[in-house]
Parts: structure tokens; sequence; C-alpha cells
């Protein structure tokens, strides 16, 4: 059929430069890690063929596990808190009141700011010494908080710069689903006299689970990646009590020139991350078979 | 009601605020207002010069172009190829379409430093090495975007694209003169958020630019970290202005940021 064939090659035309960008700076790329991870590599020079060895190691290595649970502590707090904090903005500013545009757009402007730039920021903000933080603890008559010596404060700081940054985009997806919620269905809500936290728990909370769906899968993927505000704010200290996985695999590979290591690090990480999005997937579709 | 709804929004605003009018305050702070306890909430001084001392020691203006370029350059490629790309996705059938496409999607989850080492081979090899071609070729490779394009292609209707085919235009004229007409808020979206993308990378730019007149704005505010040390004032200072031109682009595009991705379909 000519129209088949027409329509494929449009296809084809079409999909090419984005085919070719990917295969060669994203695929090769992803295939050449793994291929690297089975390697000693240091960057230049010839590699040596270490099969699993790196992988071995990487079992033994105990900051390898450190950063592991780094990053999973870092997950487990920061996805839930700016999610709910996006939702609550969201819910806060569906409705109309004066300003509504506006306190919409500040809320979002976090997100614009670059990670160094707010790294920069909250490495004022967190001073020690001098931050305003713990200004204003003590003025608040609270004890002053060693934000750069201490492991849990540091991961704290951590967190809320990225909680800072993410709650404006948790709020547009939000607003987005919320927009999409047909109003008939709050007004027969209203008729059957659900209101407020009921009809919050009974109608709008379920009816945004698609939404909640792609935040908890994108927020996922992204804690996993951050990178830029550890790298000013904290370095990955102090010793390597906010180092996540990331950071350990480009310091392995960038400042130790271990770079098949790094790849292997890479590798777990990617799978770690695969793994996580698949599962979510398929409780989403269990749940939406039950319903 | 509304009441107490607009007071916690604007509380809650105000402490989200905080650090942008912090950063905002110390900036025009000099090194002995910070370091006397406690610093006032409002300047007492006004050291103006921090915004301007460090252009004479540093090619900042340099690095605004270099990043306006990378930024300029990557949105129009990038939001090209995946215009492109996102509607034969949607609406064409070719083989293998879906498979590329879950290929596709599936790099979201590949962080940048786990696949830097050979990327970064690649733009040696390809002779990049400090260069802004360096920094922008790789990150072409964009699959939000494309993953945005898809979702908003996926909401033309098919009966629109058959009637322009009935009229006897090629796939290829349809996506041009009837689809592309119809994107505009999905280019808008799509150019925003590259934009940003690209204006705050920074790893990526860090490994390929070695030369400090090559750097980009969030390379070589990290470089003006270890430059200035504690002198706050002026770091901040610096801060300010390299989140500036972003801060502007999204006052004038905010309507986008903020409803554009309600347009594209994600929810």
């Amino acid at each position: 059929m000519a129209g088949r064939r027409a329509e494929a090659w449009a296809g084809v035309v079409l999909t090419s430069p984005a085919l070719l960008v990917f295969t060669v700076f994203m695929f090769v790329p992803i295939a050449l890690t793994f291929w690297y991870s089975l390697h000693r590599y240091s960057g230049f020079g010839r590699m040596r063929w270490l099969g699993l060895e790196n992988y071995r190691t990487i079992a033994d290595d105990p900051t390898f596990w450190t950063a592991l649970r780094n990053t999973a502590v870092f997950t487990a707090v920061s996805v839930p808190l700016s999610i709910a904090l996006g939702l609550g903005a969201a819910l806060l500013l569906n409705r109309w009141m004066p300003a509504r545009g506006l306190l919409r757009a500040l809320v979002y402007v976090p997100v614009v700011i670059s990670g160094v730039a707010a790294g920069v920021i909250f490495l004022r903000l967190f001073d020690p010494v001098t931050g305003i933080g713990n200004q204003l603890l003590t003025q608040a008559g609270l004890p002053e908080i060693n934000w750069q010596g201490n492991g849990a404060a540091a991961m704290v700081s951590v967190i809320a710069v990225t909680t800072w940054q993410g709650i404006g985009f948790g709020m547009v997806v939000y607003l987005a689903g919320l927009q999409g919620i047909p109003r008939e269905i709050y007004e027969a809500a209203a008729v059957d006299g659900a209101a407020g936290w009921r009809r919050f728990r009974r109608i709008t909370w379920p009816l945004l689970a698609p939404t909640t769906f792609f935040l908890v899968v994108y927020s996922i993927i992204t804690s996993f990646q951050v990178f830029d505000v550890v790298y000013v704010l904290t370095r990955g200290g102090p010793g390597t009590s906010t180092t996540f996985l990331v950071q350990y695999a480009y310091d392995q590979g960038f400042n130790q020139r271990r770079q098949g290591y790094a790849a292997a690090i890479g590798m777990i990480l990617y799978v770690i991350v695969l793994a996580l999005t698949i599962v979510q997937w398929r409780l989403r579709q269990r749940r939406d078979a039950s319903l | 009601m509304t009441r107490i709804r607009v007071a916690l929004a604007v509380a809650g605003v105000l402490v989200l605020m905080f650090p942008i009018y912090w950063m905002l305050r110390v900036s025009v702070a000099g090194t002995d207002e910070l370091s006397t306890l406690p610093v006032a909430l409002w300047p007492r001084e006004w050291h103006l010069e921090n915004f301007v001392e460090p252009w004479r020691q540093y090619p900042f203006l340099r690095w605004l172009g270099n990043s306006v370029v990378i930024a300029v350059v990557s949105v129009v490629a990038t939001v090209g190829i995946n215009l492109c790309a996102g509607y034969a996705f949607a609406k064409l059938r070719f083989p293998g379409r879906d498979l590329l496409f879950l290929l596709i999607i599936s790099t979201l989850m590949v962080p940048i430093q786990v696949i830097m080492v050979p990327q970064f081979q690649l733009v040696i090899d390809l002779n990049l090495l400090d260069s802004l071609g360096g920094v922008i070729l790789p990150r072409l490779a964009e699959a939000f975007g494309l993953f945005m394009a898809r979702q908003f292609f996926l909401s033309i209707p098919d009966e629109l694209l058959e009637a322009a085919r009935c009229d006897g235009a090629g796939h290829l004229r349809t996506f041009r003169s009837v689809v592309l007409p119809l994107s505009g808020p999905l280019i808008a979206v799509l150019v925003i958020f590259t934009f940003m993308w690209r204006w705050n990378e920074f790893v990526w730019p860090l490994i390929v630019l070695t030369d400090s007149d090559s750097y980009t704005l969030p390379v070589g505010l990290q470089f003006l970290i270890q430059q200035f040390g504690s002198n706050f004032g002026p770091l901040l200072a610096m801060s300010f202005l390299s989140i500036l031109p972003m801060l502007v682009v999204f006052a004038v595009f905010q309507r986008y940021f903020v409803e554009g991705i309600a347009r594209t379909g994600i929810r």
C-alpha cells in the first residue's frame, strides 16, 4: 500500500534527527558505560578487562553503601515533602483570590533558579557562624545548629534547598490536574453534602491519582540525579554524610580517575531507578485494574 | 474562608521568598557588616559596588555571552528536533515506533553523571573540548521535551489530519502547514523549558569547559565561590546577576510556565 509506505517514510524522516542525536549522545554512551564498567580505565590509555570485578568491589565498598543509604533517605524525605507541599500550594491557589497569578508565579520562582545559585544562597543562609538561619534560631531561643559540621543537619539543609526548588513544579502540575476535574462532579458532591476534608478525600485525591503518579515517578527520577546543590552546598560532607550515588560516581570517575569503577556505580544507579519506575508502573496498572 | 486561604497563601509565599530577599540583602552588604552579629534584616549600608567590582576582575560578560549562545542555539535545535519527532511518534505509524519511543523515554532515568565518561571521550574525539559546541551537541538529546511534544500532538484529532490529507497534502506538508500553526502553546512551553534547562545546566559545562574565558554563568559562579571565599556581598550580587536573565524570561513568559504544563497534557 502506497499510503502506508508514505506514512512510514514521513515517520522515518521526522524522527531521524532525534534518532541521530539520541543514538550518538545517549544510546552509545549508555552501552559504552556498561562496557567501561567491565574494565579498569583511567580515562586515557589502555583499558584492562576485569569482568565483574568492579561490581564485586562495590559490594564490599562501605562508601558505596553509605551513598546508597543517603540517596534512599534523601529521596524518601524530599519526594513526599515537595509533592505534599506542591499539592497544598495548588489547593490554596486553585480557586480565585486577589493576586492569585502573582502568588502562583512567586511560588514558581525558585524552580527557575540554577542549582548553583540556589546553593550559594543557602550557603549564606546556613553559614554556621554568621548565617541568618542560626541567627533566627537564637532569637527564637533555640540552640544553634552546625549546618556544615553535623551530618544530619547537612542532610536537612540539602533537603530544604531541593524542596524549596521542587514545590513550584508540583504546584503547577497539580493545578493542571485540578483543572482536569469536571465541575459537575463537585456539584454532584455538594448535593450529597460532601464538603471540606471529605470532599478532598473522596473526590479530589482519587481523581488526582494520575497526576500524583506522574509526579512521584518524575520526582524520584530527579531526586536520584540531584547534584548541583550538593556540589555547592555541602560537597558531599561532612565526611560522606551527604554523598549521594551520583556524587560518588562523579568523584570516582573525574577526581580519582577510576572511570571503570564510576561506570559500574552508574549502571547500578540506572538499574535501581529503572526498577523503581517499573514497580510503580505495575502498581498503578494493578490498581487501575482493581477499580 | 477566602480570608484564611489568602493569609495562608501569603504566609507561605513570604517564607518561600525569604531566601531570595536575603540574597538581595546580603548582596549590598560590606564584609564588616556581615561579620558583626546580629545582621540587620534591612541594610544599613548600600555597597552597590558589589555588583560592579567583580566585572573588572572576572570575565563576567564573556560568561553571560557564552550562556546566551549555548541557551539560544540549544533551544532552536532541540525544539526543532522534538517537534518533528514528537509528531511522528504521536501520529505516524512506522516500524519500530513504540520500541524507539520507549528507549528514548528510558534515557530520562540515566543521570548525566553516569554517562559523562563516554560522552566526555566523544567530545574529545570530536575535538570539541573547551568549545561551546561540546556543551551544546550532547544535550540535543532531550527526552522530556520530546515526551511533552508527543503528549501535545496526541490531543490533536485525527480527523483534522485526515481532512488535510484528503485535500492532497502529504504527511510532511500536513505537519508543516496544519499541525505546526496549531502548536503555538507547545512551542512556547518547549522553548521556555529548554531555555531554563540549558541556562541552569552545571555539571556538563563544568567538565567540558576548561578555560575560564569559556565558562557559562553557573560554572563561573562556582569558580567565584572559591575566589571570594567568605566575602559574601559580591558573591551574592553575582549570583543574583547570573539568575536575573532567567528571572526576566520567567516574568515575561510566566503564563506559559504555569499554564503550559496543563496545555501539553501532563497530569
